[in-house]
Protein backbone atom coordinates (compact mmCIF):
# COMPACT_ATOMS: atom_id res chain seq x y z
CA UNK A 1 0.00 0.00 0.00
CA UNK A 2 1.26 3.49 -1.17
CA UNK A 3 0.12 7.06 -0.03
CA UNK A 4 -2.59 8.61 -1.63
CA UNK A 5 -3.51 12.11 -1.50
CA UNK A 6 -6.50 14.54 -3.05
CA UNK A 7 -5.00 17.05 -5.07
CA UNK A 8 -7.61 18.45 -7.01
CA UNK A 9 -11.45 19.54 -6.36
CA UNK A 10 -14.76 20.56 -7.85
CA UNK A 11 -18.10 21.38 -7.22
CA UNK A 12 -20.93 22.40 -9.18
CA UNK A 13 -23.33 24.57 -7.18
CA UNK A 14 -26.41 22.03 -5.04
CA UNK A 15 -30.17 23.01 -5.80
CA UNK A 16 -33.23 22.58 -7.70
CA UNK A 17 -30.88 23.23 -11.10
CA UNK A 18 -33.72 22.95 -13.25
CA UNK A 19 -31.74 24.36 -16.48
CA UNK A 20 -28.70 21.61 -15.66
CA UNK A 21 -29.06 17.75 -16.95
CA UNK A 22 -27.56 14.81 -15.06
CA UNK A 23 -24.92 14.94 -17.39
CA UNK A 24 -24.38 19.05 -17.54
CA UNK A 25 -23.76 18.71 -13.29
CA UNK A 26 -21.03 15.68 -13.23
CA UNK A 27 -19.25 17.46 -16.10
CA UNK A 28 -19.05 20.42 -14.70
CA UNK A 29 -18.02 19.35 -11.40
CA UNK A 30 -15.33 16.76 -13.38
CA UNK A 31 -13.62 19.76 -15.50
CA UNK A 32 -13.42 22.10 -12.27
CA UNK A 33 -11.15 19.18 -10.41
CA UNK A 34 -9.01 18.67 -12.96
CA UNK A 35 -8.16 22.14 -13.80
CA UNK A 36 -7.73 22.68 -10.35
CA UNK A 37 -5.55 19.81 -9.31
CA UNK A 38 -3.40 20.44 -12.67
CA UNK A 39 -3.16 17.48 -14.47
CA UNK A 40 -3.95 16.78 -18.02
CA UNK A 41 -6.41 14.88 -18.97
CA UNK A 42 -4.50 12.01 -20.76
CA UNK A 43 -3.22 11.50 -17.41
CA UNK A 44 -6.31 9.75 -15.84
CA UNK A 45 -5.92 6.03 -15.34
CA UNK A 46 -9.63 5.55 -14.00
CA UNK A 47 -12.98 7.13 -13.38
CA UNK A 48 -14.83 6.42 -10.44
CA UNK A 49 -18.59 7.61 -9.86
CA UNK A 50 -21.14 7.51 -7.08
CA UNK A 51 -24.71 7.69 -8.08
CA UNK A 52 -27.53 6.20 -5.91
CA UNK A 53 -30.48 6.04 -8.30
CA UNK A 54 -29.85 7.42 -11.89
CA UNK A 55 -31.77 4.87 -12.72
CA UNK A 56 -34.94 5.82 -11.33
CA UNK A 57 -34.32 9.82 -11.44
CA UNK A 58 -33.63 10.17 -14.64
CA UNK A 59 -34.33 6.27 -16.06
CA UNK A 60 -30.71 6.32 -16.71
CA UNK A 61 -28.32 3.62 -16.01
CA UNK A 62 -24.99 2.71 -17.32
CA UNK A 63 -23.73 5.74 -15.24
CA UNK A 64 -20.15 4.74 -15.58
CA UNK A 65 -19.64 5.54 -19.33
CA UNK A 66 -22.01 8.17 -19.83
CA UNK A 67 -20.00 10.14 -17.28
CA UNK A 68 -16.36 9.70 -18.78
CA UNK A 69 -18.33 10.19 -22.20
CA UNK A 70 -20.35 13.88 -20.89
CA UNK A 71 -16.74 14.50 -19.59
CA UNK A 72 -14.69 14.23 -23.09
CA UNK A 73 -13.17 10.77 -22.55
CA UNK A 74 -14.83 8.09 -24.84
CA UNK A 75 -11.85 8.63 -27.48
CA UNK A 76 -9.82 7.76 -24.60
CA UNK A 77 -11.28 4.57 -23.33
CA UNK A 78 -10.31 5.22 -19.92
CA UNK A 79 -12.39 2.45 -17.45
CA UNK A 80 -15.32 3.90 -15.87
CA UNK A 81 -17.06 2.61 -12.94
CA UNK A 82 -19.86 3.13 -11.31
CA UNK A 83 -20.38 2.80 -7.61
CA UNK A 84 -23.63 2.12 -5.23
CA UNK A 85 -24.45 2.39 -1.85
CA UNK A 86 -27.95 4.38 -1.97
CA UNK A 87 -26.61 7.65 -0.25
CA UNK A 88 -23.16 6.72 0.73
CA UNK A 89 -22.42 6.12 -3.10
CA UNK A 90 -19.95 9.13 -3.26
CA UNK A 91 -17.66 8.44 -0.22
CA UNK A 92 -18.00 4.71 -1.32
CA UNK A 93 -16.45 5.78 -5.13
CA UNK A 94 -13.90 7.48 -3.14
CA UNK A 95 -12.89 4.93 -1.27
CA UNK A 96 -12.22 2.19 -4.36
CA UNK A 97 -10.55 5.12 -6.36
CA UNK A 98 -8.16 5.26 -3.21
CA UNK A 99 -7.46 1.35 -2.93
CA UNK A 100 -6.59 1.35 -7.09
CA UNK A 101 -3.87 3.74 -6.25
CA UNK A 102 -2.61 2.78 -2.81
CA UNK A 103 -2.44 -0.99 -4.79
CA UNK A 104 0.06 0.32 -7.09
CA UNK A 105 -2.17 -0.35 -10.10
CA UNK A 106 -3.40 3.32 -10.89
CA UNK A 107 -1.46 6.75 -10.11
CA UNK A 108 -4.29 9.32 -10.75
CA UNK A 109 -8.07 8.88 -10.71
CA UNK A 110 -10.79 11.03 -10.77
CA UNK A 111 -13.32 10.62 -8.17
CA UNK A 112 -17.11 11.65 -9.05
CA UNK A 113 -20.74 11.70 -7.29
CA UNK A 114 -23.58 12.91 -8.73
CA UNK A 115 -27.83 13.23 -8.63
CA UNK A 116 -30.02 15.00 -10.53
CA UNK A 117 -33.34 14.94 -8.24
CA UNK A 118 -35.92 17.32 -9.35
CA UNK A 119 -36.38 15.24 -13.08
CA UNK A 120 -38.95 13.50 -10.86
CA UNK A 121 -42.50 14.82 -9.65
CA UNK A 122 -44.42 14.25 -6.96
CA UNK A 123 -43.66 11.50 -4.65
CA UNK A 124 -40.93 9.45 -6.85
CA UNK A 125 -38.24 11.09 -5.26
CA UNK A 126 -39.53 10.29 -1.56
CA UNK A 127 -39.98 6.67 -2.96
CA UNK A 128 -36.51 6.46 -4.52
CA UNK A 129 -35.12 7.74 -0.98
CA UNK A 130 -37.11 4.80 0.63
CA UNK A 131 -35.29 2.10 -1.81
CA UNK A 132 -32.41 2.56 0.67
CA UNK A 133 -34.46 0.59 3.02
CA UNK A 134 -35.93 -2.25 3.06
CA UNK A 135 -38.12 -3.00 0.12
CA UNK A 136 -39.99 -6.06 1.17
CA UNK A 137 -40.04 -5.23 4.90
CA UNK A 138 -40.08 -1.53 5.49
CA UNK A 139 -40.82 0.51 2.84
CA UNK A 140 -43.73 -1.89 1.40
CA UNK A 141 -45.68 -1.13 4.63
CA UNK A 142 -45.21 2.35 4.44
CA UNK A 143 -42.00 2.84 5.71
CA UNK A 144 -40.02 6.24 4.24
CA UNK A 145 -36.72 7.01 4.72
CA UNK A 146 -38.02 9.93 7.11
CA UNK A 147 -40.40 7.83 9.20
CA UNK A 148 -37.53 5.50 9.91
CA UNK A 149 -35.61 8.01 10.90
CA UNK A 150 -38.02 9.55 12.94
CA UNK A 151 -38.19 6.24 15.11
CA UNK A 152 -34.62 6.48 15.80
CA UNK A 153 -35.44 10.15 17.48
CA UNK A 154 -38.17 8.51 19.48
CA UNK A 155 -35.94 6.05 20.95
CA UNK A 156 -33.10 8.81 21.22
CA UNK A 157 -35.55 10.98 23.16
CA UNK A 158 -36.84 8.62 25.31
CA UNK A 159 -33.51 6.96 26.35
CA UNK A 160 -31.63 9.85 26.85
CA UNK A 161 -33.86 12.83 26.64
CA UNK A 162 -33.27 14.61 23.72
CA UNK A 163 -35.16 17.39 22.59
CA UNK A 164 -37.30 18.60 19.54
CA UNK A 165 -35.67 21.79 20.33
CA UNK A 166 -32.20 20.23 20.32
CA UNK A 167 -32.78 18.44 16.96
CA UNK A 168 -33.88 22.00 15.76
CA UNK A 169 -30.86 23.95 17.09
CA UNK A 170 -28.73 21.28 14.52
CA UNK A 171 -30.40 22.25 11.79
CA UNK A 172 -30.12 26.03 12.84
CA UNK A 173 -26.13 25.79 13.21
CA UNK A 174 -26.02 23.78 9.93
CA UNK A 175 -28.16 26.71 8.31
CA UNK A 176 -25.65 29.30 10.02
CA UNK A 177 -23.00 27.63 8.22
CA UNK A 178 -24.47 27.35 4.82
CA UNK A 179 -25.16 30.88 4.73
CA UNK A 180 -21.49 31.25 4.49
CA UNK A 181 -20.93 28.49 1.73
CA UNK A 182 -21.48 29.85 -1.96
CA UNK A 183 -22.20 26.26 -3.11
CA UNK A 184 -24.72 25.63 -0.26
CA UNK A 185 -28.71 25.30 -1.46
CA UNK A 186 -30.34 27.11 1.52
CA UNK A 187 -27.40 30.04 1.76
CA UNK A 188 -29.62 31.68 4.80
CA UNK A 189 -29.89 31.19 8.39
CA UNK A 190 -32.80 29.42 9.55
CA UNK A 191 -34.98 31.05 12.74
CA UNK A 192 -35.06 28.18 15.80
CA UNK A 193 -38.55 28.81 15.64
CA UNK A 194 -39.12 28.39 12.30
CA UNK A 195 -37.71 25.09 12.22
CA UNK A 196 -39.22 23.89 14.97
CA UNK A 197 -43.16 25.24 13.89
CA UNK A 198 -42.15 23.59 10.73
CA UNK A 199 -45.04 20.97 9.10
CA UNK A 200 -44.80 17.68 10.80
CA UNK A 201 -43.00 15.63 8.20
CA UNK A 202 -42.69 12.31 10.48
CA UNK A 203 -43.02 13.16 14.34
CA UNK A 204 -41.08 13.56 15.74
CA UNK A 205 -39.09 15.09 12.50
CA UNK A 206 -40.58 18.62 10.78
CA UNK A 207 -39.71 19.46 7.39
CA UNK A 208 -36.82 21.46 8.55
CA UNK A 209 -35.61 18.77 10.25
CA UNK A 210 -34.85 17.16 6.69
CA UNK A 211 -32.45 17.93 4.10
CA UNK A 212 -33.86 18.74 0.86
CA UNK A 213 -34.20 17.03 -2.67
CA UNK A 214 -30.84 18.51 -4.25
CA UNK A 215 -29.39 18.44 -7.37
CA UNK A 216 -25.92 18.77 -7.59
CA UNK A 217 -22.59 16.93 -8.55
CA UNK A 218 -18.87 17.12 -6.83
CA UNK A 219 -14.99 15.79 -8.29
CA UNK A 220 -11.93 14.72 -6.85
CA UNK A 221 -8.73 14.12 -7.95
CA UNK A 222 -6.89 11.38 -6.02
CA UNK A 223 -3.01 10.51 -6.83
CA UNK A 224 -0.45 8.63 -5.36
CA UNK A 225 1.38 11.58 -2.97
CA UNK A 226 5.13 10.43 -3.72
CA UNK A 227 3.72 11.95 -7.80
CA UNK A 228 1.49 14.39 -6.25
CA UNK A 229 3.90 17.19 -5.76
CA UNK A 230 4.68 17.49 -9.77
CA UNK A 231 1.28 18.75 -9.83
CA UNK A 232 0.53 20.72 -6.30
CA UNK A 233 2.03 22.47 -3.05
CA UNK A 234 -1.02 21.65 -1.13
CA UNK A 235 -1.70 17.96 -1.34
CA UNK A 236 -4.52 16.81 1.06
CA UNK A 237 -3.37 12.94 2.33
CA UNK A 238 -5.93 10.13 2.66
CA UNK A 239 -4.57 8.87 6.11
CA UNK A 240 -7.73 6.45 6.83
CA UNK A 241 -10.51 4.62 5.36
CA UNK A 242 -13.03 2.47 7.31
CA UNK A 243 -16.28 1.04 6.00
CA UNK A 244 -19.17 -0.39 7.98
CA UNK A 245 -22.65 -2.77 6.86
CA UNK A 246 -25.38 -3.40 9.12
CA UNK A 247 -29.16 -5.06 8.69
CA UNK A 248 -30.90 -3.39 6.16
CA UNK A 249 -33.86 -3.06 8.06
CA UNK A 250 -33.60 -0.79 11.01
CA UNK A 251 -35.39 -3.63 12.58
CA UNK A 252 -32.87 -6.09 12.14
CA UNK A 253 -30.97 -4.23 14.94
CA UNK A 254 -30.52 -4.60 19.08
CA UNK A 255 -29.71 -1.06 19.50
CA UNK A 256 -31.75 1.96 17.60
CA UNK A 257 -29.65 4.93 19.01
CA UNK A 258 -26.34 3.36 17.19
CA UNK A 259 -25.02 3.03 13.98
CA UNK A 260 -22.67 0.10 14.18
CA UNK A 261 -21.74 0.12 10.65
CA UNK A 262 -20.98 4.35 12.12
CA UNK A 263 -18.73 2.92 15.24
CA UNK A 264 -16.94 -0.13 12.97
CA UNK A 265 -16.21 2.24 10.12
CA UNK A 266 -14.74 4.59 12.57
CA UNK A 267 -12.81 2.19 14.41
CA UNK A 268 -11.35 1.00 11.26
CA UNK A 269 -10.21 4.44 10.04
CA UNK A 270 -8.57 5.50 12.96
CA UNK A 271 -6.73 2.97 13.96
CA UNK A 272 -5.20 2.72 10.17
CA UNK A 273 -4.72 6.55 10.57
CA UNK A 274 -3.12 6.04 14.05
CA UNK A 275 -5.62 8.75 15.62
CA UNK A 276 -8.39 9.12 18.70
CA UNK A 277 -11.31 10.89 17.63
CA UNK A 278 -9.71 14.17 19.31
CA UNK A 279 -7.48 14.87 16.72
CA UNK A 280 -10.28 15.37 14.41
CA UNK A 281 -9.94 19.25 14.04
CA UNK A 282 -13.27 19.55 11.83
CA UNK A 283 -15.78 17.08 10.53
CA UNK A 284 -18.47 16.68 7.79
CA UNK A 285 -21.07 14.03 8.75
CA UNK A 286 -24.48 12.68 7.49
CA UNK A 287 -27.10 14.80 8.79
CA UNK A 288 -29.83 13.51 6.23
CA UNK A 289 -32.14 14.28 9.79
CA UNK A 290 -30.86 16.33 12.59
CA UNK A 291 -30.76 13.15 14.71
CA UNK A 292 -28.61 11.34 12.18
CA UNK A 293 -26.15 14.50 13.09
CA UNK A 294 -26.81 13.57 16.98
CA UNK A 295 -26.26 9.83 16.25
CA UNK A 296 -22.86 10.49 14.03
CA UNK A 297 -21.03 12.48 16.84
CA UNK A 298 -21.99 9.91 19.30
CA UNK A 299 -21.00 6.68 16.76
CA UNK A 300 -17.91 8.74 15.74
CA UNK A 301 -16.51 9.36 19.59
CA UNK A 302 -16.77 12.71 19.73
CA UNK A 303 -19.25 12.31 22.44
CA UNK A 304 -20.45 9.92 24.80
CA UNK A 305 -23.60 7.85 23.24
CA UNK A 306 -26.38 10.03 24.77
CA UNK A 307 -24.97 12.83 25.02
CA UNK A 308 -25.39 14.26 21.24
CA UNK A 309 -28.37 16.21 22.04
CA UNK A 310 -26.66 17.83 25.36
CA UNK A 311 -23.27 18.78 22.28
CA UNK A 312 -25.48 21.03 20.87
CA UNK A 313 -26.10 23.21 23.77
CA UNK A 314 -22.89 22.72 24.68
CA UNK A 315 -21.51 24.37 21.38
CA UNK A 316 -18.91 21.74 21.00
CA UNK A 317 -19.70 21.66 17.37
CA UNK A 318 -20.14 25.25 16.22
CA UNK A 319 -17.56 26.71 13.55
CA UNK A 320 -15.53 27.68 16.83
CA UNK A 321 -16.18 24.53 18.95
CA UNK A 322 -14.37 21.74 19.96
CA UNK A 323 -15.35 19.30 17.06
CA UNK A 324 -16.69 21.51 14.50
CA UNK A 325 -19.06 19.68 12.29
CA UNK A 326 -20.72 20.45 8.95
CA UNK A 327 -18.82 23.95 8.10
CA UNK A 328 -20.34 23.32 4.71
CA UNK A 329 -23.82 23.58 6.25
CA UNK A 330 -24.00 19.52 6.33
CA UNK A 331 -26.65 17.68 3.98
CA UNK A 332 -29.22 19.95 5.88
CA UNK A 333 -28.18 23.27 4.22
CA UNK A 334 -25.34 22.77 1.96
CA UNK A 335 -28.12 20.87 0.03
CA UNK A 336 -27.96 16.46 -0.56
CA UNK A 337 -27.90 15.24 -3.81
CA UNK A 338 -27.60 11.57 -2.60
CA UNK A 339 -25.07 10.44 -4.95
CA UNK A 340 -22.69 13.51 -4.53
CA UNK A 341 -22.76 14.47 -1.14
CA UNK A 342 -19.84 11.91 0.10
CA UNK A 343 -17.56 13.01 -2.61
CA UNK A 344 -18.83 17.29 -1.71
CA UNK A 345 -18.01 16.01 2.12
CA UNK A 346 -14.42 15.53 1.77
CA UNK A 347 -14.43 18.38 -0.87
CA UNK A 348 -14.95 20.40 2.09
CA UNK A 349 -12.70 18.99 4.31
CA UNK A 350 -9.79 19.14 1.50
CA UNK A 351 -11.05 23.11 1.15
CA UNK A 352 -10.86 23.40 5.18
CA UNK A 353 -7.18 21.83 5.01
CA UNK A 354 -5.61 23.71 2.37
CA UNK A 355 -7.30 26.54 4.72
CA UNK A 356 -9.75 27.77 1.63
CA UNK A 357 -12.81 27.49 3.07
CA UNK A 358 -13.13 31.52 3.47
CA UNK A 359 -15.73 32.39 6.03
CA UNK A 360 -16.80 28.95 7.34
CA UNK A 361 -12.61 28.53 8.01
CA UNK A 362 -12.21 26.28 10.77
CA UNK A 363 -9.38 27.96 12.42
CA UNK A 364 -5.86 25.68 12.28
CA UNK A 365 -7.87 22.65 11.20
CA UNK A 366 -5.25 19.59 9.88
CA UNK A 367 -7.52 16.84 10.28
CA UNK A 368 -10.49 16.57 9.05
CA UNK A 369 -12.98 13.80 9.04
CA UNK A 370 -15.75 12.97 6.61
CA UNK A 371 -19.17 10.47 7.18
CA UNK A 372 -21.19 9.31 4.83
CA UNK A 373 -24.29 6.94 5.67
CA UNK A 374 -26.51 4.72 3.23
CA UNK A 375 -30.17 4.36 3.76
CA UNK A 376 -31.03 4.38 7.63
CA UNK A 377 -27.32 2.98 8.42
CA UNK A 378 -26.75 0.02 6.87
CA UNK A 379 -23.84 1.05 5.39
CA UNK A 380 -21.35 3.67 6.56
CA UNK A 381 -17.85 4.98 5.11
CA UNK A 382 -15.56 7.20 7.23
CA UNK A 383 -12.76 8.36 5.31
CA UNK A 384 -9.68 10.88 7.19
CA UNK A 385 -7.68 13.42 5.75
CA UNK A 386 -4.77 15.36 7.07
CA UNK A 387 -3.01 18.33 5.65
CA UNK A 388 0.90 17.84 4.44
CA UNK B 1 -42.81 0.82 -3.77
CA UNK B 2 -42.69 0.33 -7.91
CA UNK B 3 -45.45 -2.03 -9.18
CA UNK B 4 -44.39 -5.09 -9.34
CA UNK B 5 -45.59 -8.69 -11.39
CA UNK B 6 -47.78 -10.44 -9.37
CA UNK B 7 -45.17 -13.41 -7.76
CA UNK B 8 -43.15 -10.89 -6.24
CA UNK B 9 -45.95 -10.35 -3.51
CA UNK B 10 -48.12 -13.95 -4.09
CA UNK B 11 -44.62 -15.30 -2.50
CA UNK B 12 -44.97 -13.60 0.56
CA UNK B 13 -48.02 -13.88 1.40
CA UNK B 14 -47.25 -16.81 4.05
CA UNK B 15 -45.26 -13.94 5.75
CA UNK B 16 -47.49 -10.99 5.09
CA UNK B 17 -50.83 -12.60 5.92
CA UNK B 18 -50.03 -15.40 8.73
CA UNK B 19 -46.77 -13.82 10.24
CA UNK B 20 -44.87 -17.20 9.14
CA UNK B 21 -41.35 -17.06 10.21
CA UNK B 22 -38.67 -20.13 10.74
CA UNK B 23 -36.58 -21.26 13.50
CA UNK B 24 -33.02 -22.44 13.65
CA UNK B 25 -32.81 -26.02 14.45
CA UNK B 26 -29.41 -26.03 15.79
CA UNK B 27 -29.63 -22.94 18.03
CA UNK B 28 -33.65 -22.34 18.39
CA UNK B 29 -33.72 -18.59 17.11
CA UNK B 30 -36.77 -17.96 15.33
CA UNK B 31 -36.50 -15.42 12.17
CA UNK B 32 -38.98 -13.18 10.57
CA UNK B 33 -39.18 -12.75 8.21
CA UNK B 34 -37.66 -16.25 7.82
CA UNK B 35 -34.18 -16.84 6.71
CA UNK B 36 -32.34 -19.12 4.39
CA UNK B 37 -29.84 -19.81 7.28
CA UNK B 38 -29.11 -18.78 10.69
CA UNK B 39 -26.40 -16.20 10.82
CA UNK B 40 -25.15 -17.43 14.10
CA UNK B 41 -25.42 -21.29 13.03
CA UNK B 42 -24.39 -20.90 9.26
CA UNK B 43 -24.10 -24.17 7.67
CA UNK B 44 -25.11 -25.74 10.50
CA UNK B 45 -28.48 -24.67 10.49
CA UNK B 46 -28.81 -25.09 6.23
CA UNK B 47 -32.18 -27.44 5.11
CA UNK B 48 -32.48 -27.32 8.94
CA UNK B 49 -34.65 -23.66 9.30
CA UNK B 50 -38.17 -24.96 10.48
CA UNK B 51 -41.34 -23.00 9.16
CA UNK B 52 -42.77 -21.65 12.78
CA UNK B 53 -46.23 -19.13 12.83
CA UNK B 54 -45.79 -16.92 15.08
CA UNK B 55 -48.49 -15.56 17.58
CA UNK B 56 -48.20 -11.64 16.49
CA UNK B 57 -48.20 -10.36 19.81
CA UNK B 58 -45.66 -7.78 21.01
CA UNK B 59 -44.91 -4.21 22.30
CA UNK B 60 -43.52 -0.95 20.81
CA UNK B 61 -40.03 -0.55 20.68
CA UNK B 62 -40.38 2.69 19.13
CA UNK B 63 -42.57 4.67 16.73
CA UNK B 64 -43.25 7.74 14.52
CA UNK B 65 -46.75 9.77 12.99
CA UNK B 66 -46.06 9.54 9.39
CA UNK B 67 -47.26 12.81 7.61
CA UNK B 68 -45.62 13.07 3.95
CA UNK B 69 -46.25 9.45 2.38
CA UNK B 70 -45.11 7.51 -0.46
CA UNK B 71 -48.01 8.43 -2.98
CA UNK B 72 -49.95 5.28 -2.82
CA UNK B 73 -49.95 5.66 1.07
CA UNK B 74 -51.01 9.50 1.00
CA UNK B 75 -54.73 8.51 1.31
CA UNK B 76 -54.01 7.07 5.13
CA UNK B 77 -52.00 9.65 6.56
CA UNK B 78 -51.40 10.55 9.20
CA UNK B 79 -50.65 7.39 9.73
CA UNK B 80 -48.37 5.48 12.98
CA UNK B 81 -45.71 3.34 11.80
CA UNK B 82 -43.91 1.42 14.55
CA UNK B 83 -40.94 -0.98 15.50
CA UNK B 84 -42.51 -3.94 17.41
CA UNK B 85 -40.67 -6.44 19.12
CA UNK B 86 -42.86 -10.03 18.89
CA UNK B 87 -43.11 -12.19 21.93
CA UNK B 88 -41.07 -14.95 20.65
CA UNK B 89 -38.17 -11.83 19.49
CA UNK B 90 -37.85 -11.03 16.16
CA UNK B 91 -38.89 -7.20 15.39
CA UNK B 92 -40.58 -6.06 12.60
CA UNK B 93 -41.66 -3.10 11.04
CA UNK B 94 -45.57 -2.01 10.77
CA UNK B 95 -48.49 0.57 11.13
CA UNK B 96 -50.48 0.56 14.04
CA UNK B 97 -54.33 1.27 13.70
CA UNK B 98 -57.81 1.78 15.47
CA UNK B 99 -55.43 3.71 17.91
CA UNK B 100 -55.76 7.17 18.96
CA UNK B 101 -52.39 9.03 17.33
CA UNK B 102 -51.39 10.51 20.53
CA UNK B 103 -51.96 7.45 22.76
CA UNK B 104 -49.21 5.85 20.98
CA UNK B 105 -46.60 4.91 23.11
CA UNK B 106 -43.46 2.74 23.76
CA UNK B 107 -43.81 -0.38 25.32
CA UNK B 108 -47.73 -0.24 24.51
CA UNK B 109 -48.93 -4.00 24.05
CA UNK B 110 -50.04 -4.54 20.70
CA UNK B 111 -51.38 -7.87 18.37
CA UNK B 112 -51.65 -8.41 14.76
CA UNK B 113 -54.51 -7.69 12.89
CA UNK B 114 -55.00 -8.54 9.15
CA UNK B 115 -55.41 -5.00 6.45
CA UNK B 116 -55.12 -3.67 3.13
CA UNK B 117 -51.48 -2.16 2.85
CA UNK B 118 -51.58 -0.46 -0.60
CA UNK B 119 -52.72 -1.03 -4.26
CA UNK B 120 -51.28 -0.76 -7.77
CA UNK B 121 -53.72 2.01 -8.87
CA UNK B 122 -57.64 1.89 -9.42
CA UNK B 123 -57.38 -1.43 -11.68
CA UNK B 124 -54.23 -2.88 -10.06
CA UNK B 125 -53.80 -5.53 -7.32
CA UNK B 126 -54.68 -4.82 -4.16
CA UNK B 127 -52.07 -5.98 -1.24
CA UNK B 128 -53.14 -7.09 1.77
CA UNK B 129 -51.02 -7.50 5.20
CA UNK B 130 -50.30 -7.19 8.88
CA UNK B 131 -50.58 -4.26 10.84
CA UNK B 132 -50.91 -3.57 14.33
CA UNK B 133 -53.47 -2.32 16.76
CA UNK B 134 -53.74 -2.36 20.46
CA UNK B 135 -54.05 -5.64 22.74
CA UNK B 136 -57.31 -6.16 23.59
CA UNK B 137 -58.13 -6.90 27.39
Amino acid sequence: MRDVSVIGVGLTKFGELWDKSFRNLISEAGAKAIIDSGISGKEIDALYVGSMSAGRFVGQEHVGALVADASGFAHMNIPAIRVEAADASGALAFRQGYFSVASGMNDVVVIGGVEKMTDVVGGEATDTLATGLDQEWEAFFGGTLASTYAMIATRHMHNFGTTKKQLAQVAEKNHSNGAKNPYAQFKRAMPLESILNAPIEAYPLGMLDCAPVSDGASALILCATDKAKKYTKEPIKIIGTGQGSDSLALHGRKDLCTFQSTVKAAERAYKQAGIKPRDINVAEVHDCYTIAEILAIEDLGFVKKGEGGKAIDKKITTLDGKIPTNPSGGLKAKGHPVGATGVAQIAEIVMQLRGKAEQRQVKDAKIGLAHNVGGAGASCIVNILEAI
Amino acid sequence: MVDGAVPRFWREIPQRYNLEGNQCGSCKKIYFPPRESCPICRRKSMKNMDPIKLSGKGKVVTYTIVHTAPEKFEGQVPYPMAIIQLEEGPRITAQLVDVELDKVKIGMKVEKTFRKIQQDGHIGAIYYGYKFKPERG
